[in-house]
């Protein structure tokens, strides 16, 4: 059986709630949600970061035109997660709200939503922008339905760690719109968000694992433990903090940024480690992944919000970063 | 919700003031949508191209 058939037959409540003659229920809110506006905005976030600080000049309306492209294309993904993820979302307290497993959408309605907005997406983008900006969309759209969702999700606990790649593809988008080439910079700019992303879920995993666990999704704690998680945790965060202040020891962010860089690495460092030691204390460690889960949000949004405001602000001023 | 819709037959479906509602909410934000595209391809073509799209040769 083919994992599209695998998940087609996969029983969603909607199905069961409304059928396809059915009216629609739907309002716009419930497509917008189908979108995931909140992951939306941390794309559009990091990919203008990538416009931003990419050498080259790009017109502003091309360059709202792309980011609405990545946008576009990052929710279109987000539909095609929901669609096939209807079955776990149902089970689990933070997503049985949905469109789908409320039923207010089918998922046959989200299916075509999202391939119909995916595929726009990528054809405008490589129309505005260039070919290398769309086939990395293209591709970011086929790694998050296909490589994560389809395979990744529901086979391995290293599911987030090889599928958080999707989430860190943005700024390099945004770096080939304005460029039309990946250089190291943007690759640095990826590492960043790939190495931020185990840390960031396995904390939430950490506070969600017996809904997890009920869903049969195999996240780290559920499979490896909550010990194993925490160490995982902490290595992974061992790494990313000099990572983040590679911008900055590469020449294309300025002190500002390093200094900045180099205190939340620190900070993030030492929230890894209070979860780290505070063991089989369950109050005491699901605290700490709550602050961590919290805080690493705060984290990548504050790095890329520096980036972004030494690259421009400070150039405009002419002040010296 | 979706079973509140009548089904009279001959008719068909008629739809209850909610669902009503609730297509035309979708019907306009899709209007909306494609209004916007229509404004985008044009000032995003006028940008790549220039003034010189109106001196091609025919």
């Amino acid at each position: 059986m083919s994992l599209l058939s695998q998940g087609a037959d996969l029983a969603a409540p909607s199905r069961a709630q409304r059928s396809r003659a059915e009216p629609s229920v739907a309002s716009v809110g419930d497509y917008i949600a189908l979108l995931k506006p909140r992951v939306m905005s941390l794309v559009v976030f990091t990919a203008l970061v990538g416009i931003a600080v990419s050498p080259g000049h790009l017109h502003p309306v091309l360059g709202f035109a792309s980011l609405l492209c990545i946008a576009i294309g990052a929710g279109a993904s987000g539909a095609l997660n929901m669609w096939y993820d209807a079955d776990i979302d149902a089970v689990m307290s933070r997503t049985r709200t949905r469109p789908i497993p409320a039923g207010r959408v089918t998922r046959e309605e989200a299916f075509a939503f999202g391939i119909t907005l995916s595929v726009g997406s990528v054809v405008v983008l490589s129309l505005v922008a260039n070919l290398l900006a769309a086939g990395l969309l293209a591709f970011t759209i086929f790694f998050y339905v296909v490589i994560y969702s389809m395979w990744l999700k529901r086979s391995t606990p290293q599911n987030i760690v090889i599928g958080g790649a999707a989430g860190a593809f943005p700024p390099m988008i945004g770096w080939a719109v304005t460029t039309g080439s990946v250089s190291i910079e943007s690759i640095v700019l990826f590492l960043i968000i790939f190495f931020w992303t185990p840390p960031h879920f396995w904390a939430l995993a950490l506070i969600k694992s017996d809904e997890y666990a009920r869903a049969g999704v195999p996240m780290l704690p559920v499979v490896a433990g909550r010990a194993e998680t925490r160490r995982q945790i902490l290595v992974y965060s061992i790494l990313l903090a000099p990572l983040g202040v590679a911008p900055w020891l590469m020449g294309f962010a300025g002190l500002t940024y390093g200094i900045a860089a180099a205190a939340a690495g620190i900070v993030f460092l030492a929230l890894a480690l209070r979860l780290y030691r505070a063991g089989d204390d369950a109050p005491r460690a699901g605290k700490a992944a709550k602050l961590l889960f919290g805080y690493s949000l705060l984290y990548l949004f504050a790095l890329f919000a520096v980036l972004l405001i030494e690259n421009r602000v400070f150039a405009l001023i002419g002040a010296d970063a | 919700m979706a079973e509140d819709h009548k089904d009279n037959g001959e008719d068909g479906i008629v739809l209850t003031d909610e669902q009503r509602r609730r297509r035309r909410a979708r019907s306009i934000a899709i209007g909306l949508a494609l209004g916007a595209l229509v404004v985008l391809f044009y000032v995003v073509t006028i940008v790549k191209l220039g003034p010189g799209v109106l001196r091609r040769p025919l």
